[in-house]
């Protein structure tokens, strides 16, 4: 139907003409609305619904570990009280060794993956507040080598 | 439950107009909480499929993509391949003729053949599908199985006491039970089919004499 090149004109005309032969030929009741009668009676076959009743797989004394926990999923279900017991996870790790932890780690393996003047850097900023240029080579290096400690007899 | 201002009827009764009226004989009861709940408390051996039930069924055949399980109502229920956790076209479940299900049901009402799935909403077994190996299967009336799975239930509580054991019950009226001798499993069936027309004090003599021995 949708012709190309039709006018907006010509094609409002046509959809005009569609409505008014539908518009004649649509059926509709004579008659008043009737109103929708509110109903607040529920019909339910099923026990369920009314009784509450308990999940039907059960195991007593550990026969089989998987149902009892099931048990315990199902029932609390229908309470809603334990299942907020069980978000805290116990933690393998303290928090406060954990933070411990974590300052350490980060220094060194961050130290690993600086550039040569960061490195450097670093290392001045240990000991004083001078100036990098000039002595930075000489210090450096002095702090880096050692002294060979003789063995005592 | 029934939402704000909505009163439920269970089973036992039906709407008729703007009142209710009552299609078996029993004991009304009322439950307060939620809107409110009526239904009758009947006795009865047959079982009917309800949408929603947890039930037991024994595999009959199995017709192409589809088993056909017997649930003990009218008509044999169906249960599709693809309706248990992870099963792909290509990895079915490996279920043979005589096996026993859980399962609830999706479709149930007296115009269609019921069908049954193995998972539940959120695609998770949740505890359905094959049953292992090994236990009895036996028959009980529907009001004793209502009455095991009520909260708090003072059998299933005096039973754990005895023995490990598994249980599973189905609104079917059917009890599956595995201890871990034939005797035990006995014993433990022994006492759910006689429980149901025995006092508390006549169980608690019987629990009591088993516990002895």
């Amino acid at each position: 139907f949708m012709q190309r090149g039709l006018d907006s004109q010509t094609k409002k005309q046509l959809e005009e003409e569609e409505k008014k032969i539908i518009s004649e030929e649509h059926w509709y009741l004579d008659v008043p609305d009737l109103k929708e009668k509110e109903s607040y009676i529920i019909e339910e076959r099923s026990f369920l619904r009314c009784e509450d009743l308990v999940y039907g797989r059960m195991s007593f004394k550990g026969f089989n570990p998987e149902i009892e926990k099931l048990m315990i999923q199902m029932n609390s279900k229908c309470k809603g009280e334990e299942t907020e017991e069980d978000d805290k996870m116990e933690a393998d790790v303290s928090d406060e060794e954990m933070a411990r932890r974590y300052e350490t780690l980060v220094g060194t393996v961050g130290k690993k993956f600086l550039r040569k003047r960061d490195q450097r850097v670093l290392k001045d900023d240990d000991e004083d507040d001078e100036a990098e240029e000039g002595n930075s080579n000489t210090r450096p290096s002095k702090r880096a080598k050692k002294m060979f400690l003789k063995p005592q007899d | 439950a029934a939402p704000q201002g909505r009163l439920l009827c269970g089973p036992g009764l039906r709407r008729s107009g703007a009142g209710l009226l009552v299609t078996k004989c029993g004991l009304l009861r009322h439950r307060p909480g939620g809107g409110g709940a009526y239904w009758v408390d009947s006795q009865q051996k047959r079982y009917v499929p309800v949408k929603g039930d947890h039930v037991i069924g024994i595999v009959t055949a199995k017709a192409g993509d589809v088993f056909r399980l017997d649930v003990g109502g009218s008509e044999p229920a169906s249960l599709s391949y693809l309706a248990f956790e992870g099963a792909t076209k290509r990895n079915r479940p490996n279920v043979q003729v005589g096996d026993i299900i859980y399962g609830q049901f999706v479709v149930a009402n007296k115009d269609m053949e019921p069908e049954m799935v193995c998972i539940d909403s959120s695609g998770k077994s949740s505890g359905m599908g094959i049953i292992g190996q090994d236990g009895f299967l036996f028959k009980v009336s529907l009001g004793l199985i209502r009455k095991l799975l009520a909260p708090n239930c003072e059998i299933i509580q005096e039973l754990s006491q005895l023995y490990p054991f598994e249980l599973v019950l189905g609104m079917n009226g059917r009890i599956w039970v595995k201890a871990k001798t034939v005797q035990q499993t006995l014993i433990i069936v022994n006492i759910l089919e006689a429980c149901e027309y025995m006092t508390a004090q006549q169980r608690k003599q019987a629990l009591a004499k088993l516990s002895g021995n």
